[in-house]
């Protein structure tokens, strides 16, 4: 066993370490790949939030991603257009900044969190699963049904958004950005689950009414919650749209929700680097067995079925023993 | 005479054609322990249910501190000041001993949105939850999972989150069931303390703990009051003892 902060300094480092030595080795195709593990596994940090401390398996985060996407492909392509956002009653140009784009992502996705969370968060068990499930579907129709932004089809964004001071086009320098934002989330989320809010968070998973008898309502506790989750996620999917350069309803649909709880699962539910360690294998795995059979998904619902049966930990919990507090 | 600090008035909750809380009437006075016994099925939880907000009474009042609180969801309740332990040790599991006293002092605090201190290295937090746990005898303990506590000192555990929650009445759904002799004797004294600090709605069928304790006693027999009164009165009275202490002589 090793412990579990060693183990994750490990992870982070192998995160880093895989496409530094793809560039000293002119691979890059390797720091792509790296950059999606780490784009995935932010994702997965945020689904963690509610999936993990807080307990609500939502089948629903592709709405975040996939809003987020949209914010960074809407707000480009009006840029690359030279076409504005709107014109009345005031003028709104599009842009190519990604610290344009990450705001609106964040502020979208924390909003459509709240709202479904609102609404989801009166019910609990497999209701909560469905709710969440059905809000992400509604988003996802939307987008395939409304021809301005390329429905079906998706949306291109021809130049990759830009960043003060870097060359985003440039793999490793994309890589490093989204590798800074995941560090940033994760430490974001280790605060989180140390604060009071976590502890309240988590009190709300394991014991509701023992958490309502020290006065502190779970509602409100899970719906902060759940719009922090929906906000990390939403993040990540503009980070996505940006690495691909496009954006589509497949972000959107209940497959991509589906993905991300396998990072979160296949990690470790509730452990800080599970989704780390969950994205990681799951595009290391897609990768080589992906190579050998395109029913690669095949062998690895077997191993998904296997951790779900014998291995509650996760990743993480396999490595360093079961998740201690405090 | 001063108001009681919790006063319930013409209580009723029916399950159906079952009458579970039939017109009670009751007060908790300022320095008090008050017991509330009765046979199995006398409706003493379903009572304390509807105090604390679990369950939603048909009709009646109850008021703490002179406030009308029935309509207030239990967390509002606990935070207007009703502590309660639960009669099955309802605890945060996973969490260690002191982080679920350090989760009734956040919410004694009213404050849970914080997001960046953690919540083990703040003395305002950690300070009365480990003196509420000294109180109890879990001073040594505090480091625990509260899986794995022993029954005792599970129970011992939810009095001390009742205690972390400085409460202007406590409701305490037997607090002893299952403690063997010793914890009983450590509980009965603690409690016996506390009525000065918040009175004592005690639910308990433990009867030597009853009669050393309780300042006043309530009978409960099929949902209804059938007698209130000191030790002496109820131990005197007729009807309690033909129906509850289910003496012949």
């Amino acid at each position: 066993m090793i412990r579990e902060p060693v183990l994750n300094a490990l992870i982070l480092a192998a995160l880093l370490l895989v496409p530094l030595g793809a560039l000293a080795m002119d691979e890059p195709f390797l720091i792509t790949l790296a950059t999606k593990v780490a784009i995935f596994a932010l994702a997965g940090v945020g689904l963690n939030i509610a999936l993990g401390l807080g307990g609500m398996v939502s089948f629903g985060h592709a709405a975040f991603f996939g809003l987020g996407g949209y914010a960074t492909g809407v707000l480009a392509s009006h840029a690359l257009n030279y076409d504005p956002l709107m014109t009345e009653p005031f003028q709104i140009e599009g842009t190519t900044q990604m610290l344009v784009h990450w705001p609106v992502a964040l502020l979208l996705s924390g909003l459509a969190a709240l709202a479904i969370g609102a609404l989801s968060l009166r019910t609990s068990g497999i209701f909560f699963i469905m709710i969440t499930l059905a809000f992400a579907q509604m988003i996802f129709y939307f987008a395939i049904s409304w021809p301005a932004y390329g429905g079906e089809d998706g949306l291109s964004i021809y130049v990759r958004s830009e960043f003060p001071g870097l060359n985003t086009l440039d793999p490793i320098q994309f890589f490093a950005i989204a590798f800074a934002l995941l560090a940033l989330a994760l430490g974001f989320s280790s605060l989180i689950a140390r604060s009071r809010f976590g502890l309240a968070l988590q009190g709300a998973r394991q014991n509701e009414a023992r958490l309502r008898a020290t006065g502190i309502g779970p509602y409100r506790i899970r719906l902060v919650a759940f719009v922090i989750s929906g906000m990390i996620t939403g993040l990540a999917g503009a980070l996505f749209a940006d690495l691909n350069r496009f954006v589509s309803p497949a972000m959107l649909s209940w497959q991509t929700s589906g993905e991300i709880i396998v990072f979160v699962i296949l990690g470790g539910v509730g452990r800080l680097f599970g989704p780390v360690a969950g994205a990681g294998l799951y595009i290391l795995l897609e990768h080589n067995l992906g190579g050998l059979t395109e029913y690669w998904k095949l062998p690895f619902g077997f191993l998904l079925l296997a951790v779900v049966l014998f291995a509650r930990g996760g990743l993480i919990g396999l490595l360093a023993g079961e998740k201690r507090d405090g | 005479m001063a108001e009681p600090v919790l006063s319930i008035r013409g209580l009723r909750k029916s399950f159906g054609a079952l009458t579970a809380t039939d017109d009670v009437t009751l007060e908790l006075r300022r320095g008090e322990i008050h017991a509330l016994i009765g046979p199995n099925g006398a409706g003493k939880s379903t009572l304390i249910k509807q105090i604390v907000g679990e369950l939603r009474q048909d009709a009646g009042e109850i008021r703490l501190r002179g406030e009308e609180i029935s309509a207030l969801p239990a967390e509002a309740r606990a935070r207007k000041g009703l502590a309660r332990s639960f009669q099955v040790s309802s605890l945060a599991s996973e969490y260690t001993v002191l982080q679920n006293v350090v989760l009734a002092v956040t919410g004694a605090q009213g404050r849970a949105f914080g997001f960046l201190r953690p919540a083990l290295s703040d003395p305002s937090l950690t300070g009365p939850a480990r003196r509420a746990l000294a109180r109890v005898g879990l001073g040594a303990r505090e480091g625990v999972r509260a899986a794995d506590l022993s029954h005792g000192e599970r129970r011992s555990l939810e009095v001390a989150m009742a205690l972390a929650l400085e409460p202007a009445a406590f409701l305490l759904d037997e607090p002893m069931a299952g403690m063997g002799p010793e914890g009983s004797a450590r509980l009965t004294e603690l409690l016996s303390g506390l009525r000065s600090e918040a009175p004592i709605l005690l639910v308990e069928h433990d009867m030597d703990a009853v009669f050393a304790l309780a300042d006043r006693i309530t009978v409960l027999v099929y949902g209804a009051v059938i007698a209130t009164g000191s030790v002496a009165e109820i131990r005197a009275h007729p009807e309690v003892r033909r129906a509850y202490l289910g003496e012949e002589e």
